[in-house]
């Protein structure tokens, strides 16, 4: 038997867990004594704020996430919206900011690894990544190394998983120079029947530990990413975990061949925190307790402690609850795919996780203390003083410039409005053969095989609009999102967050939060979508500010017919084109891309947004699109109306529906208010650019009129320029080319 | 007719392979692990892409060595087709059923994109349906496709029609604008000497849907039933 001899437990060892005075006197009273080094461990990263959510959990409270359609909300490792026909979509979106921040390739594959656990784990197979990023500026090239990075750890995970990532967005500004945010979205399929959840039941049962073998990779990630980043955090590249795809890919076949089989009662996957939270979470969700014997677990290091043990974050493991008599029959499952499996500890009913070595005991911990008990925070707001000076921005002091051709060709090489295929085509999106929308329209689409049903997936968040308003910027997040799935003809079902935040100890950081979320939970109530799960990101700072307030939406919607779905390009010659929703209001440029890439101010407040016409403009285009008398339908965002338009008419390479005769635009904008160079580049919400067969113009105006949605003619497809009328006359080949190229040029 | 598509570890393509023939063809089809040690009287074998042993040491380096591949070259001997797609292609490379060697993309990434190939053998088990020089659209999905063989062996392949599917643009010019990843020649797919064994890195199991953007590789899919019954 190996002696380990453990550190002398202290207030000065705590904080470099990052424990606090505060906690490190209630975990005393709560032992009763002075904890030993493994119990300070455990309690370090469960009451980290990445396992414990202690400063997020009273804003999360205003979610609504309740809804017919929701079989399983917060709390698991996945929501499971129901998309009928006995199958539900499970999703959840995760970051993995911190170690991509020091070790992108590596920090970007794990971040992938650990979201399809969190999905197989709930019986459901993943059938889609979507990868939203947020990087400095390229002209960096510390960025330009971490956004490359970052792009193929996420392509050589996912592609050899064989996941298609399908969709995302990529955001570049100065305010993530130093602190990338990576997050990552996963769907998986499920027959309802089917579906698994992490509960440690039944005292007596087994509890095998399977996957990967056990290092001292990640040790400490949790706390890691519940900290500020600085300059010595290079330093704990070692807290980076290191991702084996192949051995993912394993491990989620025989996973999903061990809950068809019904032999296992619970699976948790060991994520952050790895055994100590998966473990302690599935019997904290049961009641029960843990006796768990760090001497059975498959080690790939020698010498390792039940400290390094239980913390250890090494990535392609699992833990499995089941009854003692299945376990030969669950180990011949994981050993037909080479992977280990190994009972670690049974289930108790006395409440207490117990961690031993032999006979030896390392820790004793009530599981209620650890998980109910962790402390929760109600932090102190301040509203920051840049926000007054903000808005008193004039935005009639910007000089009009004469040629807006030029202003369309810098806001469409703009890296955050150009063309991504640099990036997605780097991502597998076709395996599985179930992707109808490829990357590049407002949402993907997937094709749910056995039915005739589709669904449609998108992921949004205007960080800038977000800092400049906070509330608005959160309501914006969610409508945007569900106005891209209004496009492709999906109806929200549901949606995950992953809420983007400085540091929570800092009142103005709070006060973002709040509001952030507080506008999110608002839109989340009036566009009907409940949220089904999340995860929450903390202490995104460089070392001189805070990231922009990033709350990134994951959405998911049905599409009823195949027949229904829609994209954002132009079909036609001769089919006459739509602006529908807010077409009365004046221009506001405040938080636009122009503003910021063409007069190099950030500044002003953040777009309006009525969301009850928001809600209207949806139902009216869905209606359309059921109706029919939808060619293609896109959103108008980020670069204002001229850059949806000339979007509308970047028709896909190879697209069977690309017409010889082109898909270019005469459009007439004279009609809308304000100045040109507002009309064209303001972002506007609750705007979709339509088009529709010359013979359906009727019909759709008679539907808007009927729904009470404004709606108005722009123009007609055709020829080979995008023009409006005295403002724009291009080519759209050689405005694709600016758009398309932008960033490969960058990147060469 | 019974379809045998070996599944590997990493095999991600195995399924895609494994619906084409049920879905598209309505034919017989069963995975089989790479530990088996028959084909269970299959009459075709369907290598799938995908990251055998996530693609360590060097694509299909491992799997060659997998137990079925005995079976699977003893099979190729006799004259049975055999189709290696992508990952599989690598395989059969490794394994010696077919010449040459995969480089790395020369842009040095994965490429997932739709492109144009030109049919140029179409008396093949795999492409009777194709009329010769036919331009067919279907997806790519690979780092290592950039097919590399000494000059001689691509003079035999070349002289010898064994080159199947050349990478083109829209209008069937095979130049190196329209080249994806490299490949010598514009090589996107080739045969053995008698013609029963194919590689190629494009994935006609991804394009048999006009929903999915392509249905050209019903094409290559229907060949193979059609050589199947005529057999």
């Amino acid at each position: 038997m190996t002696k380990h001899q453990e550190p002398i437990v202290d207030i000065k060892l705590a904080r470099s867990f990052g424990i606090n005075q505060e906690e490190f006197d209630s975990i005393q009273r709560i032992m009763g004594r002075m904890p030993s080094y493994t119990e300070l461990g455990i309690f370090s990263v469960l009451w980290s704020e990445h396992c414990s959510y202690k400063n997020s959990k009273p804003l999360l409270k205003l979610f609504p996430t309740r809804a017919p359609q929701v079989l399983q909300g917060p709390g698991e490792n996945a929501g499971i919206v129901d998309i009928g026909d006995g199958l539900g979509i499970a999703m959840k979106v995760e970051s993995h900011n911190h170690p991509s921040a020091i070790e992108p390739y590596q920090g970007a594959a794990t971040g992938i690894g650990g979201i399809l656990r969190d999905i197989f784990t709930m019986g459901a197979r993943p059938i889609a990544l979507m990868d939203p990023l947020y990087f400095g500026s390229l002209e960096d090239a510390h960025v330009r190394h971490l956004f490359s990075g970052v792009v193929s750890g996420i392509a050589d995970y996912g592609n050899c998983v064989g996941i298609p990532t399908v969709g995302g967005s990529v955001v570049f500004d100065e305010s993530y120079t130093t602190n990338p945010l990576v997050n990552v979205m996963c769907l998986g399929l499920v027959e309802n029947k089917k579906i698994m959840r992490g509960f440690a039941s039944g005292s007596g049962n087994l509890v095998i530990a399977v996957g990967a073998t056990t290092g001292r990779d990640g040790i400490h990630g949790a706390t890691f990413a519940s900290e500020e980043l600085s300059e010595e955090s290079s330093a704990k590249r070692p807290s980076v975990q290191i991702g084996d795809p192949f051995t993912k890919k394993l491990l989620l076949e025989a996973t999903l061949e061990l809950i068809e089989s019904g032999l296992a009662v619970g699976i948790q996957d060991m994520g952050a925190a790895g055994l100590t939270s998966s473990s302690i979470e599935m019997a904290s969700r049961a009641g029960t307790g843990l006796e768990m014997d760090m001497s059975q677990v498959p080690l790939r290091e020698k010498g390792m402690t039940p400290y390094e043990i239980m913390l250890s974050e090494s990535q392609e493991r699992m833990v499995v609850v089941a009854p003692k008599e299945n376990y030969e029959q669950i180990k011949a499952i994981f050993d037909k795919w080479e992977l280990h499996c190994s009972s670690i500890g049974v289930v108790t009913d006395d409440g207490h996780v117990r961690i031993k070595w032999g006979e030896e005991v390392f820790a004793d911990i009530p599981v209620k203390a650890l998980v109910d008990e962790a402390p929760v925070y109600e932090r102190e707001s301040q509203k920051p003083g840049y926000l007054d000076k903000l808005k008193q921005f004039i935005q009639n002091d910007i000089k009009e410039p004469k040629d807006h051709n030029r202003s369309l060709n810098i806001v469409l090489s703009a890296p955050t409005i150009a063309s991504k295929r640099w990036v997605y085509q780097q991502y597998d999106h076709q395996v599985r053969t179930n992707t109808a929308v490829l990357p590049g329209s407002d949402a993907a689409v997937l094709r749910i095989r056995g039915t005739n049903k589709a669904i449609g997936i998108t992921t949004d968040c205007n960080g800038r609009y977000c800092y400049l308003n906070p509330f608005n910027g959160g309501a914006i997040a969610v409508a945007e999102a569900a106005r891209n799935l209004a496009c492709s003809g999906a109806k929200p079902l549901g949606l995950t967050d992953c809420l983007n935040f400085g540091n929570p100890y800092k009142p103005e950081v709070f006060y973002q939060m709040k509001q952030a979320v507080e506008g999110l939970a608002e839109a989340c109530k009036v566009l009907e979508v409940p949220v089904i799960s999340g995860n929450v990101s903390l202490y995104n700072e460089s070392l001189t500010h805070s990231v922009y307030p990033t709350p990134l939406i994951g959405m998911v919607g049905l599409i009823e017919d195949l027949s229904q779905i829609t994209t954002q390009w132009f079909k036609e010659p001769g089919d006459v084109v739509f602006l529908a929703g807010d077409i009365k209001s004046q221009p506001d440029i405040g938080g636009s891309e122009y503003l910021k890439v063409v007069h190099g101010q950030v500044n002003g407040d953040a777009p309006a947004i009525d969301l009850s016409a928001e809600k209207k403009l949806h139902d009216f285009v869905r209606d359309a699109i059921k109706a029919g008398l939808v060619r293609s339908a896109h959103d108008c965002s980020e670069g204002g109306l001229a850059v949806a338009l000339a979007e509308c008419c970047f028709t896909p390479p190879l697209d069977p529906l690309l017409n010889k005769e082109g898909t270019g635009l005469v459009a007439d904008l004279s009609d809308l208010p304000g100045r040109s160079d507002f009309k064209l580049f303001a972002e506007f919400q609750s705007r979709i650019v339509l088009s529709c067969k010359p013979s359906d113009i009727e019909k759709l105006e008679g539907l808007a009129k009927k729904q009470g949605v404004d709606i108005m003619k722009l123009g007609t497809v055709g020829g080979d320029r995008l023009v409006i009328k005295d403002l724009i006359d291009l080519p759209v080949a050689e405005a694709r080319k600016t758009w398309e190229e932008a960033i490969p040029n960058i990147m060469k | 007719m019974k379809f045998a598509v070996i599944t590997f570890p990493g095999s991600n393509c195995d399924y895609d392979c494994y619906r084409a023939v049920k879905d598209h063809l309505k034919c017989p089809v069963e995975y089989i692990w790479h530990r088996e040690h028959s084909l269970n009287d299959c009459d075709c074998v369907i290598l799938p892409g995908g990251f055998s042993y996530g693609d360590y040491l060097r694509t299909g380096a491992i799997a060659r060595f997998s137990p079925i591949m005995r079976q699977v070259i003893d099979f190729a001997d006799k004259g049975g087709p055999v189709i290696g797609i992508c990952n599989g292609f690598q395989i059969l490379l490794e394994s010696g059923l077919l010449p040459g060697a995969m480089l790395v993309n020369r842009s040095l990434q994965f490429i997932c994109k739709t492109v144009h190939l030109k049919a140029e053998n179409n008396k093949l088990p795999f492409t009777n349906k194709l009329t010769k020089n036919q331009l067919i659209k279907v997806p790519i999905a690979h780092k290592e496709g950039n097919y590399y063989a000494d000059q001689k062996t691509v003079r035999e392949l070349e002289e010898n029609g064994r080159v199947v599917f050349r990478y083109c643009d829209s209008s069937g010019k095979a130049d190196d604008t329209a080249n994806p990843n490299g490949s010598v020649n514009n090589i996107a797919g080739i045969t053995n000497q008698q013609g029963n064994v194919l590689g190629m890195m494009p994935h006609p199991e991804r394009a048999l849907e006009q929903l999915l953007g392509s249905s050209d590789g019903v094409l290559i899919f229907d060949s193979i039933k059609n050589f199947l019954g005529a057999k």
